[in-house]
């Protein structure tokens, strides 16, 4: 079994698609420079040429409008934003053009974009560097939001997306980007709206989606050994939200927390928790919880930050106090050796 | 591409009469979308669209009939759109702002001011990366020219060299805001597009004839010089920004402003012209206006009689498989 890392992955998924389909173009601000978008990019503008992989002028909505118009005429490009605040500029091509124009012409012409973005979260990000906008994304029909929480999925969702024939939003987490997992070397799909159960448990269903995956299996892998069962669905998708996997997994456990990416007010969680109450309300043993980020702006000073995002031990407060154990969390999740504002000791800023 | 000055003037008539039917019809309260009405605009449309080829593409914003119409938009299926039928250009789904008629070109308007300008620009360069000798005209107002979108796709344009021609039309007005509370006196729209790289040209927007020939020589540069052309023209709206009336009692422009234009009427000037030069006869004129009649008359009984569209439609085409 090969592995490999989720940058390494991206790039492998943008290659396979740019060998296969013709139609396929990569632009973005940096996408051929030394750096290569965190080397999602390195080295495809020289095995496709610069006609194919290209850097773009700063003007994302104009870009984006481009590249609805290249999709209309027979291009499927991806377009990419190093953070997901550029895309801000934006918004206005990807909310009333892109996700509405197959509707508003009644299915004469789709388009076929996708539009990668990055989110981020330690090393100082501060308020415009480290939100997490899935929900404003996924509340508008016609988008398709993605959000992989490993390198498999990453390579396999991305070339799903790349032939979807809809604006599909790409949202890569950058303490992602370092995490490797087994990953084959041919292009293969993962279908978009599916969930998947990445661990099995009996006691509490955790809902997670991006980075947060990573932290509520590293709580429920601790709280195993307190005797505590924790089944972690990874949404995979926001949208469309895969809503049979949560609710069979909640109908289980009868216990849910939602470890949101984002913010929870008007959020992902708020979203599954409306589902999951609407839907199997009377199965429920406890009112449901979420975690997600501190309601207010990041602050770049990593005193404050510690705080604002969510740990895996922030998660396990929750399950502790929902199943009424009294457990000393401080001893089973000690603080790492590792300064909390960066995911992994290879990464040393500054982006 | 070789349109006798007769055929010009019969293309702005058409459109002139579909649109005063459509004003003479809309307080029936059948067609319930908002309407932007080009009348007084049509010289603009016409004198583009003649120099394109069925397959070079057009797109719009909210005052789009004329430019779907000069680009051959099929007629029925524009008037039942409007009635938001079934058999209307998309399903009635899009209604008078939302115009497609993909077999003429007409790729899309949207009543987003400035929107449909990158995207046509996309739609443009995917035809260079494609190698085709087809180009993509843009209609935008002096309104959208403010919007920084306008600009990014400006630049995009020139660095890629992108076969597309912007059309601006001037009509002076946003709504009821006149040009200069928007924009400084200084500020000189071609000079904007020339400093882009781009090979700008001016003039008439009332006079079909300069309007056309403007737009041969720059559609002649776009095609010589593998790069974008700019093309600005004065005109002027007749009704009321959005809706078929008359709205010149508001006071929100000069006195005898209207009045100086429609004495420069795209239409009856250069009907006039035409017939003094003998090539155009008034029976030509009574023989064509009864046979536009009777084809805008079919048209809206083609969008009355038409069926609403199916409930099912609410869900179709928001995700294509």
């Amino acid at each position: 079994m090969r592995e490999l890392n989720y940058a390494k992955a991206i790039n492998e998924a943008i290659d396979f698609c740019l060998k296969e389909d013709h139609s396929v173009l990569v632009i973005g601000l940096g996408v051929p420079d030394p750096k290569g978008i965190f080397g999602t990019t390195t080295g495809l503008q020289d095995k496709y040429g610069s006609d194919r992989v290209m850097d773009m002028p700063l003007a994302e909505n104009g870009m984006t409008g481009v590249i609805i118009g290249a999709s209309l005429n027979g291009y499927r490009p991806i377009l990419t934003h190093q953070r997901v605040e550029f895309a801000l500029l934006s918004i206005e091509q990807i909310v009333d053009q892109a996700a509405k124009w197959f509707y508003m012409n009644a299915g004469q012409q789709n388009v076929p974009i996708v539009i990668r973005l990055i989110i981020g979260r330690g090393w100082g990000q501060g308020a415009q560097h480290s939100q997490s906008l899935e929900s404003w994304f996924a509340h508008i029909p016609g988008l398709k939001v993605v959000m992989p929480a490993n390198a498999y999925d990453a390579k396999g969702l991305l070339i799903s997306s790349v032939e979807d024939n809809n604006p599909v939003i790409f949202i890569e987490h950058r303490w992602l980007h370092n995490t490797i997992d087994y990953v084959p070397d041919e292009g293969y799909r993962i279908p978009i709206g599916k969930a998947k159960v990445v661990r099995k448990g009996s006691d509490i269903s955790i809902i997670a989606h991006s980075y947060m995956v990573l932290e509520s299996i590293k709580c429920s892998e601790v709280l195993a050994s307190q005797g505590i069962s924790i089944e972690v669905v990874d949404l995979r998708s926001i949208s469309p939200l895969d809503a049979k996997t949560i609710l069979n997994s909640v109908s289980k456990t009868k216990r849910l927390i939602v470890a949101d990416n984002g913010w929870v007010n008007f959020g992902v969680s708020a979203e599954i928790i409306s589902i999951v109450t609407e839907n199997i309300f009377e199965k429920m043993l406890c009112a449901p919880e979420r975690i997600g980020m501190n309601n207010s702006p990041s602050p770049s000073t990593r005193a404050l930050a510690n705080n604002f995002y969510p740990r895996s031990i922030n998660i396990a407060k929750i399950a502790c106090k929902m199943l009424n154990k009294s457990i000393d969390l401080e001893v089973l999740f000690p603080k790492s050796d590792l300064p909390e504002d960066i995911p992994d000791p290879a990464f040393n800023g500054p982006f | 591409m070789n349109s006798t000055s007769k055929e010009l003037y019969f293309a702005m008539l058409r459109i002139r009469m579909v649109e005063e039917k459509i004003a003479e019809l809309y307080s029936e309260q059948e067609m319930r979308c908002p309407v932007h009405l080009s009348i007084g605009q049509e010289a603009v449309a016409v004198g583009v669209c003649e120099h394109l080829d069925q397959k070079d593409i057009v797109m719009s914003a909210h005052r789009a009939h004329a430019h779907y119409l000069a680009k051959g938009g099929d007629l029925k299926s524009m008037i039942a759109e409007l009635y938001g039928k079934s058999t209307g250009c998309a399903m009635g789904k899009g209604g008078s702002m939302h115009l497609v008629d993909l077999n003429s070109g007409f790729f899309a308007a949207v009543p987003i001011v400035g929107s449909t300008i990158p995207i046509s620009v996309g739609v443009a360069w995917a035809f260079k990366l494609k190698k085709s000798t087809n180009i993509v005209a843009v209609f935008l107002g002096d309104g959208a020219t403010e919007e920084g979108v306008f600009f990014e796709s400006l630049d995009f344009a020139s660095l890629k060299n992108v076969p597309i021609l912007f059309v601006c039309e001037n009509n002076f007005y946003s709504v009821y805001s006149q040009l200069n509370v928007r924009q400084s006196p200084d500020r000189k729209l071609s000079v904007l597009a020339e400093s882009h790289g781009i090979k700008s040209y001016t003039g008439d927007g009332n006079n079909v004839d300069q309007v056309s020939e403007l737009t041969k020589k720059a559609i002649e540069h776009i095609k010589n010089n593998n790069s974008p052309a700019f093309i600005e023209l004065d005109t002027f709206r007749w009704l009321e920004h959005c809706g078929p009336n008359e709205d010149d009692n508001l006071g929100y422009r000069k006195k005898g402003e209207l009045d100086q234009w429609v004495k420069k009427d795209p239409i009856s000037s250069y009907m006039a012209k035409i017939v003094k030069n003998h090539e155009l006869t008034e029976l030509e004129i009574i023989e064509k206006i009864e046979a536009l009649t009777t084809e805008i008359d079919e048209a809206f009984n083609f969008a009355k009689e038409s069926p609403f569209p199916d409930q099912s439609l609410l869900n179709q085409h928001i995700y294509k498989d």
